[in-house]
């Protein structure tokens, strides 16, 4: 008879859940040069992504973050944390869910998308940086129509996960959580999926 | 230490289950044949019927066996489709199906089914509580209700329906009466008669019995059609060679639960109280779910905004407990606990709760140590929650 199975997370997933880097102590984010925070309570998901940066060499020295959810958003925020140090904005501002993923060894397909909000709280950070330091011209506005207001999906978000994948509405739920609490964006969502399929792969 | 605090997911078996069942292990007759293998199969099947008759107050042939509570919910419910054509000679099922919105999910989505497939579904709200009112109730019966399926006791928190004055009021209008007395039987007295059900089902892994099988009362009279077609097994309501061993079990498993209940659910009642008095000394900003008296002995059902409910369940699990989450998060579907949302718990509290569900092996010191562990445990994550940053959540991300 075989005894317990490892979880359904990989080896370096369970390691970030049991000891997490980089948590922010306390409540003050004062000493930070960038704040940002997605995602809400009320979805399960919501984090908060701090950090300080060198500002001469536009390199981020000290990543923190605040996370509320499941062990893959915990530990998919930790790793972020690690990941970002180092980097300057530039590159930290074009890390995608896919690269969180992969470092952390593979999600399972129904976590992919507690691990989405982690870069997207870094780049509200990054632009919160440049806000507070006078380059508003930097700010990457993502000139996003937000799509599904319960869950803050964008257009953009929706043909980012055409790109990565989503061929039918259902997956297009799967890969943003779009749709999945009042529902009133379906018709809207769904013929945006089938606008993003046709530029991108004709069909 | 390892704790096992999920009993209402399942149960282990009962030292005397497993010892009736690893005796007849080599038990392989198929009970419809008539020589001695199969009369030594047959007469072990009927035993087991008379005990699960006898438990509940019905007549030996209201009984059928089936695989699972879900497959008896399942056939209930299906009843509509077959009523409404050739399958029951005479019978015209009425287009009206009244159920609630705290169901298992093998009976709202069959109800769903159902009502593609021209059935009329109502869903019953329930009270903060998760008791449902019974004036709403009043007002969706007539003479269009064909069945009626209200669960005894909830899985999620627990909490009891008044299942007598529910079938008396289902049965004045002509409409058939279900109960899903998965989580009740074995833990409450249950009697058909007394109750007034036409359909009651029964799981054997919930009460220290075998998984795999389950049993449905069938009130003698009441229009009934196979969901399992295809045999004469079970006087024809459920096709498919018994499964014997499994049937051996439950009925074991019900003959235990006569001699242990009443003193067991007396002793799980007071460790529920002990482990709810002690969580709320030692854990700020909690709220317990279900009703504070009328529901199950054993099951707990509590929020720790803050902290979401996977993350607890894994952090416990690291620290050799078990418990159950109710948002379906850990499950794969992004919603929080349909139960929860119904008794009006919104969304945020829904995710971050747990079910922590005793049975007969739980044990004071087991109950000492969650009280040890959880408090640091829900702590743990909060340190590392949003949640709990001054200003409120959204005060950073300006």
């Amino acid at each position: 008879m075989l005894q317990a199975g490892e979880w359904a997370y990989s080896e370096t997933l369970k390691e970030h859940f049991m000891s997490p880097k980089n948590i922010m102590q306390g409540e003050s984010t004062d000493e930070f040069d960038g704040v940002g925070m997605e995602g809400n309570l009320q979805c399960g998901d919501q984090m908060m992504v701090v950090i300080k940066v060198d500002k001469q060499s536009e390199v981020i020295t000290d990543c923190q973050w605040k996370t509320y959810g499941c062990a893959s958003a915990i530990a998919s925020t930790s790793i972020l944390s690690e990941m970002v140090k180092g980097m300057t904005l530039d590159q930290a501002f074009h890390i995608s869910p896919k690269d969180v993923a992969k470092e952390l060894g593979g999600l399972p397909e129904n976590k992919i998308h507690c691990s989405v909000l982690g870069d997207k709280a870094l780049r509200a950070a990054i632009n919160n940086y440049f806000v507070r330091n006078g380059m508003e011209d930097r700010v990457k506005q993502e000139q996003a129509k937000i799509v599904c207001q319960c869950m803050n999906i964008t257009d953009h978000d929706i043909e980012e996960a055409v790109l990565e994948g989503a061929r039918t509405y259902f997956e297009l739920q799967e890969h943003t959580k779009l749709g999945t609490v009042c529902g009133q964006c379906k018709d809207e969502a769904e013929s945006l999926l089938e606008k993003f399929k046709h530029i991108h792969f004709g069909a | 230490m390892k704790v096992y605090f999920d009993h209402n997911a399942t149960t282990p078996l009962h030292p005397e289950v497993k010892k009736e069942m690893a005796e007849a292990m080599d038990m392989f007759g198929n009970p419809s044949s008539m020589h001695a293998w199969g009369r030594e199969a047959r007469a072990n099947v009927e035993d087991a019927r008379s005990r699960v008759a006898g438990f509940i107050g019905a007549q030996n042939d209201e009984i059928v066996f089936v695989g699972s509570g879900s497959e008896a919910n399942n056939t209930v419910l299906s009843l509509f489709v077959c009523a409404s054509s050739q399958c029951i000679p005479g019978t015209k099922m009425r287009s009206t199906i009244i159920t609630t919105k705290i169901e298992h999910p093998c009976v709202l989505e069959t109800s769903e089914c159902l009502a593609h497939r021209g059935a009329r579904v109502k869903y019953l709200d329930v009270d903060q509580y998760g008791k449902i009112d019974l004036d709403q109730l009043e007002s969706m019966l007539g003479d269009d209700v064909g069945l009626v399926s209200v669960m005894m006791a909830n899985n999620e928190i627990g909490t009891f329906q008044d299942i007598e004055t529910i079938s008396k009021m289902a049965r004045s209008c002509g409409a058939l009466m279900h109960t899903d007395a998965v989580q009740a039987v074995g833990k409450v007295p249950v009697d058909v008669n007394r109750l007034g059900v036409d359909f009651l089902t029964i799981s054997g892994h919930k009460i220290y019995g075998p998984k795999g099988v389950g049993a449905l009362y069938v009130k003698k009279g009441t229009p009934y059609c196979p969901f399992i077609r295809g045999g004469h097994q079970e006087r024809g309501r459920r096709a498919g060679t018994e499964n014997t061993l499994g049937i051996l079990g439950l009925g074991k498993a019900v003959e235990m639960r006569a001699l242990e209940m009443e003193a067991e659910e007396e002793r799980l009642a007071s460790l529920k109280a002990f482990l709810k008095k002690g969580i709320e000394e030692r854990i700020d900003d909690i709220h317990f779910n279900g009703h504070p008296t009328d529901s199950l002995a054993g099951t707990l059902n509590v929020s720790f905004p803050g902290a979401e409910g996977e993350a607890i369940l894994l952090y416990l699990d690291l620290e050799g407990i078990a418990v159950s989450t109710g948002s379906a998060c850990a499950s794969g579907s992004l919603d929080p606990s349909h139960v929860l949302l119904a008794t009006g718990v919104d969304a945020e509290r829904a995710h971050g709760s747990i079910r922590i569900s005793l049975g007969r092996s739980s044990t004071m010191q087991e109950a000492e140590y969650l009280l040890d562990v959880l408090p640091r445990t829900i702590q743990r994550i909060r340190n590392m929650s949003t949640a709990y940053i001054k200003g409120g959540a959204h005060a950073a991300s300006r």
